[in-house]
């Protein structure tokens, strides 16, 4: 086979169709406030583990209700459970035990 | 007492004022299109954000007309005309009215969403409009797919024809947000088991109770919010259309696959508007609708003596305003006449 020197990149579209939900269903099944979220991201703002390093909680539990999943597990471990996001939030997500939640699914689902 | 007003156009707005005149021992004459009065509220089911129905405003503005009030109905106004005094109508039936008070309520049509072609509206048939969906609840039909099968995702599309451009529409038409909230959490009554995606630039929910509407469309309906305007719809061999967007608060792009498409269609001028604004010389803003002499000030008033605008002739507006502005143009008729030579 002739060597082009490139190969076929991953498609870069969600696709809702064919991703895996299976954490976003769980998720929303035992902590259905994340569906409150209107995307103001003051939590992201508020966040401790953001001001040091790259990590958006409003971004990640969207992606996961979308089924982009894939970098999940080394994100979600840079949560510190400092609970500030949960406190600005103007719709009541409770996100630590989004968070939580989003672990104990991980666990579940491997 | 006076007598003569003629109000252009019998939906809630016109309705509204006549009844405010006629309570103040006015007689009016009002002129409608269609052949009945009530305008585009005849065709909604359910009204946001409270859900009640459409037919009970109706009513309540019917029963409000009282004995003084003359509804004229399939009458369609072709020209005004100033004359010494006051205007002549003429009708496109040949009939002829002349008056010193003349209310403009002509109200505006709905953006027509084949002009947005990349929708898919006309060509796919799983593509429908948001006005389609209210006459699917108005008549007690269930919601299908062209096929006739139970949808099992639905997705709502805000901003057909505002906020574009492209559209030559750069404004906001204010009540379609709502609109597609409320259509949300029906569809769900409806069916539990549909899925609902809504895709939206702005969620504006800006008047009393709209906001709590959107928080129990989430809470209770799980309905899915999307940020990103739809860029195209794609019809699929068994007739589901796949939605392109950018899901903006992920900053990915995303496709979805939805059995049904449901446009929410804004507000445009209304064509009656237009050819009345030709033969009188009124004032018309950059998005087309009628504009009164002070939008602050004198919101009813034009710069014509004896020519009111009441309602959506001025712009997109909700039921509860557009019922208020037909009252309030009933206060600005009554001391136009109180002080006008023609009333003596």
């Amino acid at each position: 086979m002739i060597h082009f020197g490139y190969g076929v990149m991953a498609d870069a579209t969600t696709d809702y169709d064919r991703n895996d939900r299976r954490i976003a269903e769980y998720l929303l099944e035992h902590e259905p406030s994340v569906n409150l979220c209107i995307g103001c991201g003051s939590c992201t703002a508020a966040c401790s583990t953001g001001r040091m390093v790259e990590f958006n909680i409003r971004r990640l539990h969207t992606l996961i209700r979308r089924g982009e999943t894939l970098k999940l597990k080394k994100e979600i471990m840079k949560c510190m459970f400092c609970g500030k996001c949960q406190l600005v939030c103007p719709r009541g997500v409770n996100l630590r035990n989004v968070i939580l939640t989003i672990n104990r699914a991980l666990e579940q689902t491997g | 007492m006076y007598k003569n007003i003629i109000i252009v156009g019998g939906g809630i707005a016109g309705m509204a004022a006549a009844a405010a005149l006629s309570e103040i021992g006015m007689e009016v004459t009002v002129l409608e299109r269609e052949k009945l009065p009530g305008g585009h509220v005849r065709s909604w089911d359910r009204l946001f954000p409270t859900l009640r129905a459409a037919k009970e405003v109706l009513d309540f503005l019917n029963k409000s007309l009282g004995l003084l009030t003359e509804i004229i109905c399939d009458i369609e106004v072709g020209s005004i005309v100033p004359t010494p005094g006051g205007y002549t109508i003429h009708c496109t039936n040949g009939d002829i009215f002349t008056t010193g008070c003349l209310v403009l309520a002509t109200g505006y049509d709905l953006f027509d969403a084949r002009k947005k072609e990349e929708y898919g509206f006309g060509i796919y048939e799983n593509v429908i409009t948001s006005a389609d969906l209210e006459k699917i609840f108005r008549e007690g039909n269930q919601v299908t797919t062209c096929g006739g099968q139970v949808p099992r995702r639905v997705g709502i599309i805000h901003c057909v024809g505002s906020r574009d451009e492209k559209v030559g529409n750069i404004y906001c038409s204010k009540v379609c947000c709502v609109t597609g909230v409320k259509q949300a959490i029906e569809i769900r009554q409806m069916l539990p088991d549909c899925e609902i995606f809504s895709f939206y630039m702005d969620l504006r929910m800006y008047d009393r109770h709209f906001e709590e509407l959107y928080f129990e469309a989430q809470q209770k309906w799980n309905v899915n919010f999307i940020r990103g305007r739809l860029s195209e719809c794609a019809e699929n061999p068994d007739h589901s259309i796949i939605l392109k967007t950018e899901d903006t608060l992920t900053g990915h792009p995303l496709k979805l696959t939805v059995d049904l498409v449901v446009l929410l269609v804004g507000f445009v001028p209304g064509s009656s508007a237009r050819k009345i604004t030709g033969s009188l010389g009124l004032l018309q803003g950059t998005d087309g609708f009628l504009l009164p002499a002070d939008e602050h000030t004198a919101g009813n008033r034009t710069l014509l003596p004896g020519v009111f605008l009441a309602g959506a002739v001025k712009g997109p507006a909700c039921v509860v305003d557009t019922i208020a502005d037909g009252r309030a143009t009933a206060v600005e008729v009554y001391r136009y006449m109180k002080h006008s030579e023609v009333a003596k």
